[in-house]
């Protein structure tokens, strides 16, 4: 097993949350894992990536070479793009559709989106949406999470003991809000597909 | 043992603690920050009583562990790349001294200026204080090099380079521990003169230094963090440094390289074991992160020998990181085509975030130096640095730290007016305050603006250690106190602000402006652990 996952947003959107829990799964699977962050500059509303390497062998590189990820995971439509070079010529691209926008020269929604739809894999999710429905659009990350699990091969019961494990301080309630973005994200994922 | 999901820079910091050191000094800078925050955090660190201080700068932070190191401890000094340049001279001094208890200084490089203004390798400083270097591949390497680390100094008696790049620094991986050893007891030098560099005892100093070279050398071949992995294929030898032994791995899916290969994690470099690889091979391939140094300790300066191939030869790019999409390049091998990115995507370069204090500063100074062509303000290092950008263009000038206020004095003296500086309240303090001295001393015609925070925001706010002392030092320096103003940027007070700049600009002598108001991602902070504790009560 080897997956290779670029996770993509925007600096302060909390792409680390969505990676510490696929990490805490990979480690709870007995699973080798590598992951590259940024931190610093870019943090201040910049473009930021993180690499995520999970694997039941030994890692060797931190970094994902191009062509060879097998999935984006992006909480920013325009953000999933920008990681397309990485992205294995039939991998998955995952998205939240929701812009983030901090710049003055924001291209056009739709004709992101299009370019999304391009893509022969592709899950766009309007992700603050269903996770405001659910009670907090905070839960948006977990609703791309649960849009991406179909592909991870990893135990869905796994990533719900992860958000479990690490939301737990938090109480209850916020536990069984992610849980719940994370189930709708995964039925539209699962949707979308037939 | 336990395993731990560590940061690069993590991995360090728990090996320091577990290692026995007994104090941490920085000030933080990316990508070396996270070393000096986890021990911080962590609680075994208070149990058991270790120093963890963010100091006013790296030079303060080196000498205090140097002097922890006289009294016997081990002591660990953290920095990033530039933070060296601000502590060479204890840095290269320290190698004539010698240390007592063990002494490492961790210096992390940004190959790629990520979040720095130059991609300066430390391994040449290294070379220059001609100490031990410990260059790691990964994360558990990093942890394991703390403790060989301690034990290389203390054996030598000599203070050891851990350098390490952003990307180990910022890449997490699972770490074993080991078990952790006692801190050191209080022990004086047993030559009370070994730290007394007046020229008759450092030229002693220096010889021994010069005479422990072969034996440092020597502890490079013998380690085990310098490996000869022999192949079949001699077509080609692989010298591979540091992280770049994991980029080239990564291109042999089962870890089997064709040709002979030399990893090479310390340094000096092992002269004999670089002679088997050049012998036994054709050409060879030398990848390191940062500049090209084992590369042209090879090559020399006429290339007379064997085929040396690297960033000189163009073989690898000559400047940024390496990835192993490069590595794969340089060893020849087809590499797939890739998608490419639509031209619709945007760059997003960071800005400062939304109700950030210094927008209002900027906005304010803008205005009141309307009626000046552009091109006066001198700045420095700090989120107010992304003041370049649109849409303020404010600051022309952003160097090194503290250059702000020098630069600005120094155009003043060639006759330009206004002259501002901008700079923040922990640069201010890290190495502001020398140049305002200099400035009051020369009654320099100059307005500096110094932004006050309260943190050191850029580095994800550090404690500052210009806190409640700006007015007092600005004073003691010898400012007018009438010419020390503080305002509070807000919108609400932007005519008020601004009317305050444009006197003081057009103060005849050393002006200060303190716009006063907390970054507001530390204020959010707070704001969120106050509400916690309430919710908890």
């Amino acid at each position: 097993m080897k997956k290779d996952i670029i996770l993509a947003g925007v600096g302060g959107q909390g792409i680390l949350s969505i990676a510490a829990i696929i990490g805490y799964a990979a480690l709870e699977d007995g699973l080798h894992l590598k992951q590259a962050e940024v931190h610093g500059m870019s943090q201040r509303g910049g473009d930021v990536q993180s690499h995520l390497r999970i694997s039941d062998k030994e890692i060797a590189s931190d970094l994902i070479a191009y062509s060879s990820a097998d999935m984006i995971i992006s909480v920013e439509p325009m953000e999933s793009l920008r990681y397309l070079p990485f992205l294995k010529h039939d991998g998955w691209i995952i998205t939240n559709t929701k812009p983030f926008i901090n710049i003055v020269n924001y291209p056009d929604e739709a004709k992101v989106l299009a370019e999304i739809k391009k893509q022969p894999h592709n899950v766009a999710i309007d992700a603050e949406t269903i996770a405001s429905d659910l009670g907090s659009a905070k839960a948006a990350n977990m609703v791309i999470l649960g849009a991406a699990s179909p592909y991870l091969d990893i135990d869905f019961e796994k990533l719900k003991n992860a958000i479990k494990a690490i939301f737990g301080k938090k109480g209850q309630d916020v536990v069984d809000l992610n849980i719940n973005a994370l189930e709708s994200g995964r039925k539209f994922a699962q949707q979308s597909k037939q | 043992m336990q395993k731990l999901l560590l940061l690069g820079d993590e991995a360090i910091a728990q090996g320091a603690i577990d290692a026995g050191i007994s104090g941490i000094y920085a000030y933080p800078g990316t990508p070396s920050t996270e070393i000096t925050e986890y021990v911080h955090a962590s609680k075994e660190a208070k149990q058991k009583g270790i120093v963890a201080s963010w100091t006013a700068n790296e030079k303060t932070s080196a000498e205090a562990a140097l002097g922890m190191s006289y009294a016997g401890k081990r002591a660990m000094v953290c920095m990033k790349h530039v933070g060296l340049n601000v502590a060479a001279d204890p840095f290269i001094n320290s190698s004539v001294t010698g240390a007592n208890g063990g002494l490492i200084f961790v210096v992390a490089d940004d190959p790629s200026m990520h979040s720095s203004q130059n991609e300066q390798d430390s391994r040449f400083f290294g070379k220059f204080a001609m100490i031990p270097i410990l260059e790691p591949s990964n994360q558990q390497e990093a942890y394991d090099m703390v403790h060989y680390g301690f034990d290389l100094s203390e054996k030598f008696k000599i203070p050891v380079m851990l350098r390490i790049t952003t990307r180990l620094a910022h890449s997490r991986s699972g770490v074993v521990r080991k078990p952790s050893r006692e801190q050191n007891q209080n022990k004086l030098p047993e030559n009370l003169r070994q730290f007394v560099l007046l020229p008759a005892i450092a030229r002693k100093q220096y010889k021994d230094l010069l005479n422990n070279q072969p034996a440092f050398e020597k502890d490079s071949h013998n380690s085990g963090y310098n490996k000869y992995i022999d192949g079949k294929d001699k077509s080609m030898g692989i010298i591979a440094c540091g992280l770049a032994y994991n980029y080239l791995m990564e291109n042999y899916p089962d870890r089997v390289v064709p040709y002979p290969v030399l990893k090479l994690s310390q340094y000096p470099t092992p002269t004999e074991l670089i002679r088997k690889i050049y012998n036994e091979c054709d050409k060879i391939l030398v990848l390191e992160d940062g500049y090209p140094i084992v590369e042209e300790l090879l090559k020399g300066a006429l290339s007379l020998g064997k085929e040396i191939k690297g960033r000189l030869d163009g073989s690898v790019p000559r400047d940024g990181e390496l990835n192993p999409t490069i590595v794969a390049k340089a060893l020849g091998m087809k590499v797939p085509d890739v998608k490419p990115i639509p031209e619709l995507v945007a760059g997003r370069p960071p800005s400062l975030c939304k109700g950030c204090p210094h927008i209002d500063s900027f906005v304010a100074l803008n205005e009141a130096l309307e009626k000046w062509a552009k091109g006066r303000v001198f700045s420095d290092i700090g989120c107010y640095t992304l003041s370049a950008l649109p849409p303020y263009e404010s600051i022309n000038t952003c160097v090194d730290m503290g250059a702000s206020i020098t630069m600005a004095k120094g155009a003043a003296d060639a006759g330009m007016f206004p002259a501002v500086a901008v700079i923040g309240d922990s640069t201010f303090t890290h190495s502001g305050i020398t140049g305002l001295l200099d400035a009051v001393n020369d009654k320099s015609n100059i307005t500096v603006i110094i932004l006050d925070n309260a943190t050191t925001g850029m580095t994800g706010g550090q404690p500052s250690a210009a806190l409640d002392k700006i007015e007092a030092i600005c004073k003691g320096v010898g400012v007018e106190e009438d010419h020390i103003r503080v305002l509070k940027p807000l919108k609400k007070h932007h005519e008020e602000n601004l009317a305050i700049m444009k006197e003081e600009l057009e103060y005849n002598g050393v002006s200060v402006i303190i716009p006063r108001r907390e970054c507001i991602q530390t204020l959010n902070k707070r704001m969120r652990e106050k509400f916690k504790e309430k919710a908890k009560n």
